[in-house]
């Protein structure tokens, strides 16, 4: 029950949080804050991308069998020169999995 | 266009985001089981709660026995983006009735605001762009709950499949999302500079880290913006 519990609190905050703005639709924004929600999706996505390509497992991986960080670089290549979405999500999981398995990290 | 044009091309636009929260789910569910959750309860956060990265660190930090307290700041500290994603779309649904506005905010994930955000940057006057959200937004919500729900039901059946490393999955698709949207060089100053606090801010708790790299991105990106702006005026002046 207290799972239930931890779920309905997962539910409320994370509606309140997506539906804060939408929730007063007469505010308007200062000049400042409208371009500075430009930034967030790049800024907020590559805080998340940049740490999981690096310390994949929670700890530093630099070093080349570091498969997140290598597909990453591939992928973030791929973004570049193709502008694609799934190019660059089935072209990075492709790479993910292939250097997964040539350094021996699936287990099947 | 029409409204169920809109609708369609919502879905339609979303697909590619759609294949990369495939795995995602996949693991979640799989993850969500080994960790102790029932059937119902995985489903039900799925179905509840429906934000891919806030239940896997909340099933990560179920199985390190943590406090439900530390589970729902965490939940909050990485959904904040999402208030964000919402102030940025505010202004193209603010005539929306709160029978509209309610559900688009719940279905609001990263991957329905990467392709909405870009609809409603599209310049022609069409007054069904929303139905394009809801296209966009329950296609990826529907997808959710199935993938889910075969991490559920097949997941246990392939051993060590959470050690495969499907979150590969969910930085492939933020990557996809990010790197289009870095077209000038502000945008690009502010990724870099969230990435480097991103790391120096790593073990922060809470994920507090994610929220201090965001707002420096944010802060950079819009002082160089500014910057930008000043010395086009200066120049306009000479």
């Amino acid at each position: 029950m207290n799972t239930w519990l931890l779920i309905f609190g997962m539910l409320a905050i994370t509606f309140l949080t997506r539906y804060a703005f939408f929730a007063w639709p007469n505010l308007r924004f200062p000049r400042l804050v409208e371009q500075g929600l430009h930034y967030v999706p790049v800024a907020v996505l590559t805080a998340i991308v940049v740490p999981g390509m690096l310390l994949p497992e929670g700890e530093w991986a630099l070093h080349w069998r570091n498969a997140y960080l290598l597909a990453g670089v591939l992928a973030i290549a791929i973004a570049v020169l193709t502008r694609n979405l799934l190019a660059t999500i089935a072209g990075g999981l492709l790479c993910f999995f292939l250097l997964r398995w040539a350094f021996g990290q699936l287990t099947l | 266009m029409s409204r169920s044009q809109e609708f369609l091309h919502g879905c339609r636009d979303i697909l590619p985001l759609v294949l990369g929260a495939i795995p995602f789910g996949i693991i979640f569910g799989t993850l969500s089981i080994a960790v102790g959750l029932s059937f119902w309860q995985t489903l039900g956060m799925s179905a509840l709660v429906f934000a891919g990265s806030a239940q896997f660190i909340a099933v990560t930090l179920i199985s390190g026995g943590v406090g439900a307290a530390v589970v729902l700041l965490t939940t909050f500290v990485v959904n904040l983006r999402h208030a964000l994603y919402s102030a940025a779309l505010q202004p193209f649904v603010r005539h929306l009735s709160g029978r509209w506005r309610a559900p688009l905010a719940f279905l609001l994930t990263d991957e329905a605001f990467a392709v909405v955000q870009q609809r409603y940057a599209r310049e022609d006057a069409s007054p069904h762009k929303h139905w394009f959200f809801l296209g966009a937004a329950l296609t990826m919500f529907v997808n959710w709950q199935l993938s889910t729900l075969v991490g559920v039901l097949f997941g246990q059946a392939v051993p060590d499949v959470a050690s495969w490393g499907l979150d590969f999955a969910m930085i492939a698709t933020f990557i996809g999302i990010a790197v289009p949207m870095m077209t000038t060089r502000p945008q690009v100053a502010s990724a870099v500079c969230a990435g480097i606090v991103a790391l120096l801010t790593w073990e922060l708790p809470y994920k507090l880290g994610l929220i201090a790299a965001a707002l420096a991105g944010i802060v950079v990106g819009v002082w160089l913006e500014q910057r930008a702006e000043a010395a086009a005026r200066a120049r306009g002046e000479l």
